[in-house]
């Protein structure tokens, strides 16, 4: 379930009910961001949308790491097809 | 490439799972049943729900050969062998003002574009109102003047009109009818017939603009975006793409129900399969976005000046190129294609190298969370 | 980075699905989708014709919208009906029938039934409707549930008196272990609910490979990250290992939104027991309104019918939320229980099992691949 998309921060509306604007893809709307507040919220951050809530931030290095691993596994079997064939082509 | 049906029925085939699939097939390829005890909002959403009201009610009471067809408009005969089309179409949008048009603008466009897709040159146009009591004269007076330079951009004339008046509380402002002639040139061959497979589906232009853009304009979602409606007038770019290609075999205007209710209604009506590329689709990244926050579909989402035709393949490049030199058609794009097989069905090939079916519009697109 | 086209490369995917075929071999895998929005991606981004098809997909019940039972929709109904009452909810939630019709219908006949984006947005129907008295339907996971805490947090600090809310607000892992109880499972393992374990972290899944032995990979919403999930529940398997992987890592912490858990807490409590659709009852597996807010508790504010109504004999949502049968494989699927017409949960929503089924993936394995390869032009399915 739960549709949640990602938004960027781009201003603070109201400090004391916690309330920022976001953006997807040039639509903007205000979200509560009273779930982040300890981590703090501030424009230029990514959040996870759910019905006009911030969720979670959205963390860059870790987002880069899971598209870097998934080079690396599709990549495992590209290096498997080499090898196999570097070794089928030495055994001949 | 074969012409032959494919398609054996369910009882032959042995796979428990193709046997389900084909059982629904040729279930869901029936005309779809009436069973609502009341009208609901879904009655005029423009996919399976209008659909169903439309035959059972009204082709039930007014059956002919002409009403049958359930195209845009009626193509008829006069005795002297030339041939008009005769469309007509109510308007109800709230709000009646929007970013990039009023209910006036609609008015005009919405019937000129029936007849323009069904072939003909558009002509004459009559206007029947139904205005609530209180309704402010300048705004009446402001909506007429929208509706005098919408005529004026697409070529026609308004020569007849209503006007009626109902107490406070039973109309919301005011609704709007229209109907309109146009005239066929003699030489012109619009055929479902000669859809055939291979052929290219062109759509004109940037697909769910309107209906997004009267989304947001209600208000009530609190969500701010550039985005404007599509209302314009069609017939100019519907002269452009038949001169381009003479071969161009079917069109229709993706209104309600969007470019998804359309492309079924293609299938159904010629009895072979679509093919859409989504990568191809012509999408504003903001009308993009703002159905990704929503959870709507842009392809069952409406359009008020954007149409899809059918043109064989080798012209398909110039129907384009035609297209995109002229205002409204700048984003025209070839965005899939009619296959043998499976007969009936609209496919869509997603830029990530999957395949997934692309039914009828079930009820309103409402928002989801989910 | 925008976080989405990025994890739909089609390229990165071509190799990856190399890869996972490589590393599936020769064995027969099922994997449960345990969220909706799972189910969604894979059907709307034609996954499941990319995988072999030795690697089973089965849909699970984390659709909100589909377990919500008939009593419920139809004491919805009621309070929709009620003289001086607006009532709010999704979208998604007012097609959904109870036994006399959805809250579509309730609307057809006169009722002020409004869709909302936000639970927030009801209380401002509230203000500005200050002689009529606004009821919000809340359904969902833990991943709506904070955003409704807040919405009572806000009306209570308002000191709003014409404002209530309907909780059918449900929790992940009581259905997940109703599944794994059940006999005739075959599970190799799960793919973890992304957005809930925004809210709830990582650790509640635990007992999955600890007690019932199934490893679990929480995953993220976008084609690239179901099927890296996927990967990697299968090099659990190749490893001999049985643990919680996290896969949305960019999005989800070991440790959940604990200010979101906190205000949970505060108003909302656990019900002893709540029926599923499909699923029957389950204990712990659902909240109401705290106590220390039954004044926004429609519950407690109006004496609701609360009747229960059987799930329709003909339907067999109960096995396709389990995993048993497929959707097809339904006595009424697709003829007497379509989208139009659905009889059970799971064709309700978009999000159900057998509605995704049936608006995506009816294509034949084959015609699928034959159609996915080609490109405009080179005469794919011709």
């Amino acid at each position: 379930m739960c549709l949640g998309i990602p938004g960027q921060v781009v201003e603070i509306v109201d400090e004391a009910e916690h309330l920022a604007r976001v953006d997807v893809s040039g639509v903007r709307r205000v979200i509560s961001v009273k779930l982040l507040a300890e981590q703090g919220v501030a424009p230029g951050d990514w959040v996870l949308v759910h019905v006009g809530f911030g969720m979670a931030k959205i963390d860059e290095q870790e987002a880069q790491l899971t598209l870097d691993q998934v080079q690396r596994m599709g990549q495992d079997y590209v290096d498997e097809i080499e090898l196999f064939k570097t070794t089928a082509a030495e055994a001949s | 490439m074969t012409s032959e049906r494919l398609t054996p029925s369910a009882s032959q085939v042995p796979d428990p799972e193709d046997r389900t699939r084909l059982r629904v097939e040729e279930f869901r390829k029936r005309r779809p049943r009436l069973i609502d005890e009341v009208v609901t909002m879904a009655h005029g959403a423009g996919g399976k729900s209008s659909a169903a009201l439309v035959d059972h009610v009204f082709v039930e009471a007014f059956r002919n050969p002409l009403l049958e067809q359930l195209g845009d408009g009626a193509l008829l005969r006069l005795p002297s062998g030339e041939r008009l089309v005769f469309s007509t179409d109510s308007f109800v949008v709230q709000p009646i003002d929007f970013p990039g048009g009023t209910i006036g603008d609609l008015a005009i466009n919405g019937t000129v574009n029936d007849l323009a897709v069904s072939g003909a040159v558009p002509q004459w146009i009559s206007v029947a109102f139904v205005l609530e009591e209180g309704f402010p004269i300048d705004r009446l007076r402001q909506l007429a003047a929208d509706m005098r330079a919408a005529a004026d951009a697409a070529g026609v004339q308004i020569v007849t009109g209503d006007t009626k008046v109902v107490p406070h509380g039973s109309a919301d402002g005011l609704y709007i009818t229209t109907a309109g002639v146009g005239v066929v040139p003699a030489d012109r061959e619009l055929s479902p017939a000669a859809v055939r497979p291979g052929d290219r589906l062109i759509v004109s232009g940037t697909i769910a603009d309107h209906g997004m853009a009267v989304m947001l304009a209600r208000g009530n979602l609190a969500i701010e975006a550039d985005i404007e409606s599509d209302t314009a007038p069609v017939n100019g770019l519907v002269e452009a793409l038949l001169a381009a290609a003479p071969s161009t075999r079917w069109m229709r205007d993706a209104t309600r129900g969007g470019l998804g209710t359309v492309c079924n209604e293609l299938a159904q009506t010629v009895g072979l399969g679509v093919v859409i590329d989504e990568g191809l689709l012509p999408i504003d990244p903001t009308v993009l976005g703002c159905c990704d926050m929503l959870g709507i579909d842009p392809i069952y989402v409406a359009n008020e000046g954007k149409f899809v035709a059918v043109v064989a393949a080798e012209e398909a490049e110039a129907a384009v190129a035609a297209l995109r030199g002229l205002p409204g058609g700048a984003q025209a794009a070839v965005i899939g294609e009619v296959i043998a097989e499976p007969a009936g069905i609209v496919a869509m090939r997603t830029p990530f190298g999957g395949t997934r079916i692309v039914d009828m519009l079930v009820g309103d697109p409402l928002p989801r969370i989910c | 980075m925008k976080f989405v086209d990025e994890f739909r490369d089609p390229a990165a995917a071509r190799a990856l699905v190399k890869s996972i075929t490589e590393l599936a071999g020769d064995d027969e895998f099922k994997f449960m989708e345990v969220c909706g929005g799972h189910t969604h991606t894979i059907y709307r981004h034609g996954i499941e014709h990319l995988l072999p098809a030795n690697i089973e997909l089965v849909h699970g019940p984390g659709c909100p919208v589909c377990v919500i039972p008939m009593g419920r929709i139809d004491d919805a109904m009621w309070l929709a009906e009620q003289p001086d009452v607006i009532f709010t909810t999704f979208g998604d939630m007012m097609r959904v029938p109870g036994s006399r019709g959805s809250l579509l219908d309730a609307k057809a006949r006169g009722a002020d039934v409004r869709f909302v984006y936000s639970p927030l947005d009801s209380v401002k129907i509230a203000i500005d409707n200050p002689d009529q008295h606004v009821v919000f339907f809340a359904v969902g996971f833990e991943t709506t549930v904070p955003s409704t805490a807040v919405t009572l947090m806000r009306a209570k600090a308002l000191g709003l008196t014409n404002f209530s809310v309907f909780s059918n607000h449900v929790t992940i892992v009581p259905p997940m272990k109703a599944i794994l109880e059940s006999p005739d499972l075959r599970l190799s393992g799960f793919l973890g609910p992304g957005h809930v374990s925004t809210v709830v972290g990582t650790h509640p899944y635990r007992f999955v490979p600890e007690v019932y032995g199934k490893p679990v990979v929480v995953a993220g919403f976008e084609p690239l990250d179901i099927l890296q999930s996927v990967y990697m529940l299968l090099e659990q398997h190749r490893d001999g290992r049985c643990e919680v992987e996290n896969q949305y890592a960019r999005v989800v912490r070991p440790e959940g939104n604990v200010a979101a858990l906190k205000l949970m807490g505060q108003t909302f409590q656990l019900r002893p027991h709540f029926e599923w659709r499909g699923l029957g009852f389950i204990s712990q597996s659902a909240l109401r309104v705290h106590d220390d807010f039954a004044d926004f508790d429609a519950e407690v504010r109006f004496s609701m019918p609360g009747v229960r109504v059987a799930d329709p004999k003909a339907c067999q949502c109960g096995e396709v939320l389990k995993g048993a049968i497929k959707p097809w494989e339904c006595k009424v699927f697709g003829t007497a229980c379509t989208p139009e017409t659905p009889i059970g949960t799971c064709m309700v929503s978009p999000e159900g099992a057998c509605a995704a089924y049936y608006n995506f993936g009816r294509l034949h394995r084959e015609t699928a691949q034959m159609v996915g390869q080609g490109a405009v032009g080179q005469g794919a399915g011709v």
